[in-house]
């Protein structure tokens, strides 16, 4: 037996509507359960449908399609490492600029921005995620690209005397490119997370510090940056997450030769500009199911780096405020 | 301090401080000269922003007239022709997404904020690797679950393939969001309405959803901003039209398509056309995630008055 009672309705609610807020609490304990079971289906189907999809490529293949270079249409011969290559050369790029910069972004907004502008400064480098991936594209083809043939990649070859990584014709679009592109665009990921786990370090540990007289870089170095190392790992991991799955901006600047580079200023492709590229003119069952083993290739990389990257991240204790469990 | 020095142990003393004082001064250098290189860092990750945004506007603007938003695409070569169809088509294909994501994205919220066990545990750990999933992959699902041709499939591209694509990425950002917003909700009002004996969905629709509304808005929106932005779930899913479609069912165009498509192209009309939808874009999602902000915190404002 159930004392219930009826919160009177504001006028205009009607009572059908009336009747759906009175369900009993097994009823809506069911329906929000099904939402969930839903969910979890959408995923499944999600997982399952790619890896049928897939099958045929990978059964065809075998370990060959991991370790095969050669991505030829014609005489229907698929192996992924040119763009498994592609997609690691552009991340380590990008995360090479982003990581150092990201990390000195979010100290100083931590620790030394004056308090009026950590606000203002913190969601403009925020802003920097809202700004489609579309956009960063058109940008760096028709902007950044010419800027780069023009300056950035003969002083490169000049500095390093044209040697490997940076040797060969300066044409702008290509891997550099794209990891200059894509590390502007994992920033500000690297930078929120890390300014939020480095001042979830206690403030007790960092006036300890200063109290034995150590100076605000010795405190920031030695107390603040180990006590929120899992963090800074989780954030990078993040980041490198998404750096490895960007796909449109890659694609406009990448050049997108399926042939492995010898050079960081050569054109290439990656797993995820291979499939945006060819999707749509694979007419052919093996190449459609191969673009398809790259994307599950794509979606078992996410999965782990961002498994990775959460368990780090939510170790360090991302205190979730006690909310209304006795719903 | 010439006659002091006759004596050893004051002398002994000056020097002592001398090499305090001087690795103290190191130490302040070194300090200020870390705390200046993070500084620069700092600038360093604005000047993209601000040049990103600097010529997105400048040459954005010049595309923009009267013509660009409502006339159709002209063939490569003929100047003029605006984006009017993917206006239409990108308001198709987001709406649609977050009518489907916005409700059920919030009921797996209200589902997630009680739900502290495993299951809640595991569930909101695959939202959160949902949403690192890269977009080229679900589009890859959209195309197979609704453009590849099978019992259940449109077998065509469509309008509504891209709104599933774009509705599964809103998802996650939603549930999380919501998720936050709804465990903020004080636990004494739902507590008082339950005393009351209110039944928990009665209490959920009149108590808990209404005081989370604020965070509930700015979450739906950020989602949407996200989400509209997205290319790659486009690409083979609406995969772009000349022509003016209200169809959810067919082909249509949409402006990320357009930044895309004709910013790789040769002509200079087209890139034109690539910046101006550009701008478009940008304007659009900083209006909803800077207005999400505002909505929220005016009704904040106004249920503390």
């Amino acid at each position: 037996m159930s004392l219930t009672t009826t919160i009177p309705s504001r006028p205009g609610t009607s009572r059908g509507l009336r009747r759906l807020l009175e369900v009993p609490d097994g009823a809506y304990r069911g329906a929000l359960g099904i939402v969930a079971a839903l969910f979890a289906i959408l995923l499944l189907a999600f997982v399952a449908s790619m890896v049928i999809q897939s099958r045929s490529a990978f059964a065809h293949f075998g370990l060959s399609f991991l370790t095969s270079t050669k991505w030829d249409a014609v005489h229907h011969h698929f192996g992924a490492l040119t763009f498994i290559v592609g997609t690691l050369e552009t991340t380590f790029i990008a995360m090479l600029i982003a990581i150092p910069i990201g990390l000195g972004c979010a100290l100083a907004l931590a620790f030394a921005t004056p308090r009026r502008l950590q606000v203002p400064l913190g969601s403009a480098v925020e802003l920097l995620a809202a700004v489609p991936s579309v956009v960063y594209g058109l940008w760096g083809l028709l902007v950044v690209g010419p800027w780069m043939r023009e300056y950035i990649e003969p002083a490169l070859a000049h500095l390093t005397g044209g040697h490997f990584p940076f040797s060969g014709a300066q044409i702008g679009t290509g891997l550099l490119l794209a990891g200059v592109i894509l590390s502007i665009m994992v920033l500000p990921t690297m930078v929120a997370i890390s300014r939020d786990v480095l001042m979830a370090v206690p403030e007790t540990e960092i006036e300890a510090a200063f109290a034995l007289g150590a100076t605000r870089w010795q405190v920031m170095r030695k107390v603040v940056v180990p006590g929120a190392r899992t963090g800074i790992v989780g954030a990078t991991t993040l980041a490198t997450g998404r750096a490895l799955g960007e796909t449109i901006a890659v694609t406009m600047v990448i050049g997108n030769t399926p042939a492995l580079a010898h050079s960081f200023f050569s054109t290439g492709a990656t797993m995820a500009s291979v499939i945006a590229n060819e999707f749509t003119e694979a007419t052919e069952p093996y190449h459609l199911a191969s673009l398809i083993a790259v994307g599950v290739l794509l979606l078992v990389v996410a999965v782990v780096v961002n498994l990775a990257a959460r368990l780090a991240v939510r170790s360090v204790g991302h205190q979730r405020a006690i909310g209304v469990g006795v719903l | 301090m010439t006659v002091m020095a006759v004596d050893p142990l004051l002398a002994r003393r000056a020097e002592i401080q001398q090499i305090a004082q001087g690795a103290a001064d190191r130490r302040q250098l070194l300090s200020r000269i870390g705390i200046l290189v993070c500084r620069t860092c700092l600038v360093l990750a604005l000047i993209p922003l601000a040049a990103l945004l600097v010529y997105v506007v400048i040459r954005g603007i010049s595309a923009w007239n009267w013509a660009f938003f409502s006339h159709l695409p002209t063939p490569a070569g003929i100047p003029g022709g605006g984006i009017s169809n993917a206006i239409v088509g990108s308001v198709i294909i987001d709406s649609i997404a977050a009518a489907g994501a916005i409700p059920f994205g919030i009921a797996a919220g209200l589902f997630l904020a009680q739900s502290d066990g495993r299951v809640g545990g595991v569930l909101r750990l695959t939202a959160d690797v949902l949403a690192g999933v890269p977009s080229i992959v679900v589009a890859i699902f959209a195309y197979i679950v609704l453009v590849s041709r099978h019992p259940g499939s449109l077998g065509h591209f469509s309008a509504f393939a891209a709104s599933f694509a774009i509705g599964i990425l809103m998802l996650p950002i939603i549930m999380r969001a919501s998720e936050t917003a709804i465990r903020g909700v004080p636990h004494v009002l739902p507590e008082a309405a339950l005393a009351l004996g209110a039944r928990k969905a009665t209490v959920a629709a009149r108590v808990v959803l209404p005081t989370a509304l604020p965070g509930l808005i700015t979450a739906v929106l950020l989602a949407v901003a996200r989400a509209a932005g997205e290319t790659a779930p486009l690409l083979f899913t609406a995969i772009g039209s000349q022509y003016m479609s209200w169809s959810p069912l067919k082909p249509v165009n949409a402006i990320p398509l357009v930044v895309f498509q004709n910013g790789i192209q040769a002509y200079p009309d087209l890139v034109k056309i690539a910046w101006g939808s550009a701008l478009f874009l940008v304007v659009a999602v900083l209006a909803l995630s800077v207005g999400s902000r505002l909505v929220a915190a005016r009704l904040r404002r106004v249920r503390h008055d």
